[in-house]
């Protein structure tokens, strides 16, 4: 045993038998891959797959029905959305007075709705950038949802700036387009910076989705082209006509795969490309929060203008994109067949030892904040923060403290961040807390101005209500429909990170 | 990569070779069931003096660029040209505007201040990059190209599975039909079988 890596010895005992899915060789785990053993390396694919089981499963996801469960899904998120553009439509017909602003708070779900996605955006980044780039091999069964998750979360986000404006039709005004008026866009003001963080992050996110989707098409449209060479009949695509779904598929799948041949000479370019776009994604993610918090921490408001913002900004989205991963993930994981075997306890233990990290370091930045407000000697700055924890909005500050900071405290218990459960009543607390951080950061500053006299308070109307339930109604139209016809994990990084994608391995005498 | 490939009316280069059903010889493709296996092939295909082939893999194997005597691909110098290359137009645009078509003090601070423009600088930096690491790759792999005489094959649909197909092109010029089937039997590959161009 001693002279095997343990890559070899995890691939030994699977092809004995000792180590499978579902606990066996040791019923206290869950599963096999919470095994603590350190001789012997956890499965990152549970029972015992073989390449092709592997492939069968997850295209069954993008080729089969789904459950029952989908189309009721489905069919209430695409009417939120539906709500959600009514509403937009709503708005730019009648002015931003339908929203709840006022001369006061003139940043409130708006501003809070964006920070919350563009901040959910983070974590697809984060697994396929900075995972990669630290080697953390289990992220290949979590990076293509999260990475989907991110650029849905991102066009969510994008929507908001783009109508709080309240003149839609002048938004082209951000980009620098010579016109007759001589207007150029304000590189100094972070708000421009902005413009450009999340618009390069939104494209560089889905570079990155599709190019690590183009070998998985590729096998999508190998499958249907076998089915229409071998089978004289299939399904139809549509009742009435006589055109086969296989046909539709290899045509769509065949030119998304931009006919990807899995040829060696192209999989090592394709590896260098990956690896450059991760080592550019990582500063990329780190940066576009930070430039998010810019456009509170360069202004002289008590409670914006502070230095810890970006680095707080950046554990915040990264906490939060976290947990929507989970709040995703752990359904899936239950509705679809076997996705089990992919998503492991391993993967909701990782996820959630990153919620206990980031929390607490987001926990770490509010006590920051209101220690600097004290020992800053600014009474403005000090005021601000005390009337964020016992002013009006007290509840949504509490809120706030209790989901992001008491609820991870949880995970320093292994059986909790082993149980289903208890996990996803985290991930939850936590989605709700981040959306309160924004909500806390945003309106409790600017509801209390310089001047008594120009003290208000922020009330949401239905509209603004509607509208952020219905951007949680687009994210998740999308993913189901990501779910449904796209492959959900990334077939071929799995496949080489399974036991038997060594190729010096123990099925051969020899190698080296 | 040739011309040919990419417009079907230009004659394409022919190998001189036939099948016995009288069409142009792509190459000879061979399978394997195993990644050592197909791994070791690699090497003894390399060891012959090969140059124009390939390995299918369904996934990318760790290190068969040693055991197929591949170079190293330029790929990350292109990349970093499209890095510096949004460096520069982010720095000149917005020094042009900024400050020679239409000066404008803002917060106080010089027109030349190189702080404010760091954002979109490195913003733009890292879009270009990554545009020219994706495009990049897909020129140099000569994608997209929607067909290739490999597809032809019913069975090369199962590389995008479980199975590893080594094909020897006809254009090699050490290219032979015995000669290289018997080389390919000799490393172990399966089903050998003659592609059609």
């Amino acid at each position: 045993m001693s002279s095997l890596t343990p890559d070899q010895s995890i691939a030994e005992q699977i092809a004995s038998g000792a180590i499978a899915g579902g606990g066996v060789g040791d019923s206290s785990l869950a599963d096999a891959s919470l095994n603590d053993d350190p001789s012997v390396r956890p499965p990152l694919v549970l029972n015992n797959r073989s390449f092709h089981e592997v492939t069968e499963i997850i295209s069954g996801y993008a080729e089969n029905r789904p459950g029952k469960w989908w189309l009721p899904l489905f069919l209430i998120s695409s009417s939120l959305a539906g709500v959600c553009g009514l509403m937009i439509l709503y708005l730019v017909t009648t002015g931003v007075g339908v929203w709840g602003l006022n001369n006061q708070v003139d940043w409130a779900w708006d501003i809070t709705n964006f920070v919350f996605w563009i901040g959910i955006g983070h974590a697809g980044t984060l697994i396929s950038a900075i995972l990669c780039l630290f080697k953390q091999k289990w992220r290949t069964a979590v990076n293509r949802s999260a990475e989907a998750m991110t650029i849905f979360a991102v066009i969510c986000a994008g929507m908001f700036p783009g109508i709080h404006v309240g003149r839609i039709w002048a938004i082209w005004y951000v980009f620098p387009i010579p016109n007759y008026n001589y207007i150029w866009p304000n590189f100094r003001s972070p708000l421009l910076w902005d413009v450009f963080a999340v618009s390069t992050y939104a494209t560089v996110s889905l570079l990155f989705w599709y190019m690590g989707m183009i070998p998985d098409l590729a096998m999508l449209r190998d499958r249907a082209d076998k089915r229409l060479r071998l089978n004289a009949d299939g399904p139809r695509f549509c009742p009435f006509f006589r055109l086969r779904a296989d046909t539709v598929r290899a045509y769509a799948y065949g030119f998304l795969s931009l006919g990807w041949r899995f040829s060696s000479r192209h999989w090592h370019r394709y590896e260098k490309a990956y690896l450059v776009l991760a080592g550019i994604s990582t500063p990329l993610v780190l940066s576009v929060h930070s430039i998010v918090s810019f456009d509170f921490a360069t202004s002289i408001l008590p409670g914006w203008h502070t230095t810890i913002f970006p680095p707080y900004f950046v554990a915040g989205a990264v906490f939060g994109g976290f947990a929507m991963v989970l709040l995703l993930l752990i359904p899936a994981r239950e509705l679809f067949p076997n996705m089990k075997d992919f998503v492991t306890m391993r993967h909701v233990e990782n996820m959630a030892k990153i919620l206990l990290l980031t929390g607490s370091m987001v926990g770490f930045a509010y006590t920051m904040e209101f220690f600097i407000a004290w020992y800053g000697g600014n009474e403005f700055e000090l005021y601000a923060f005390k009337n964020r924890a016992l002013g009006p909005y007290w509840w949504a500050y509490w809120t706030m403290i209790s989901c992001n900071v008491l609820s991870p405290q949880l995970f320093w218990v292994k059986k909790f961040r082993q149980s289903i459960p208890v996990v996803l009543f985290v991930a939850m607390a936590v989605t709700t807390g981040m959306w309160f951080e924004r909500f806390v950061i945003i309106v409790t500053s600017l509801h209390r101005a310089f001047l008594p006299g120009e003290w208000g308070m922020f009330f949401p109307t239905p509209v603004d209500i509607l509208t952020f339930v219905g951007s949680c109604g687009i994210f998740l139209t999308l993913f189901l429909l990501f779910l449904r016809f796209l492959p959900v994990f990334a077939v071929a990084e799995l496949k080489a990170v399974m036991p038997q994608a060594d190729p010096h391995g123990h099925d051969e005498q020899g190698g080296d | 990569m040739a011309l040919s490939d990419y417009l079907p009316f230009l004659p394409a280069s022919d190998s001189g070779y036939v099948t016995p059903e009288g069409e142009s010889v792509f190459g000879i493709m061979a399978e394997f069931e195993t990644t050592p296996q197909a791994y070791k092939a690699c090497e003894h295909v390399r060891d012959a003096g090969y140059t124009k082939w390939d390995l299918h893999t369904p996934f990318p194997i760790h290190g068969i660029e040693d055991a197929m005597g591949m170079k190293s691909t330029i790929l990350p110098r292109i990349a970093a040209i499209g890095a510096f290359a949004g460096v520069g137009i982010a720095l000149v645009g917005q020094y042009w505007i900024t400050a020679i078509d239409f000066p404008f003090v803002v917060q106080g601070k010089d027109y030349w201040a190189w702080q404010p423009l760091v954002p979109i600088t490195f913003e733009l930096g890292v879009l270009l990059c990554a545009f020219t690491s994706l495009f990049g790759m897909l020129a140099l792999n000569g994608l997209p190209r929607w067909h290739h005489p490999l597809f032809k094959k019913d069975r090369f649909l199962d590389v995008s599975d479980d199975r590893f197909v080594i094909c020897i092109e006809a254009t090699d010029k050490n290219f032979d039909p015995a000669k290289t089937k018997a080389l390919l039997e000799e490393a172990g590959g399966k089903h050998i079988d003659l592609v059609e161009a």
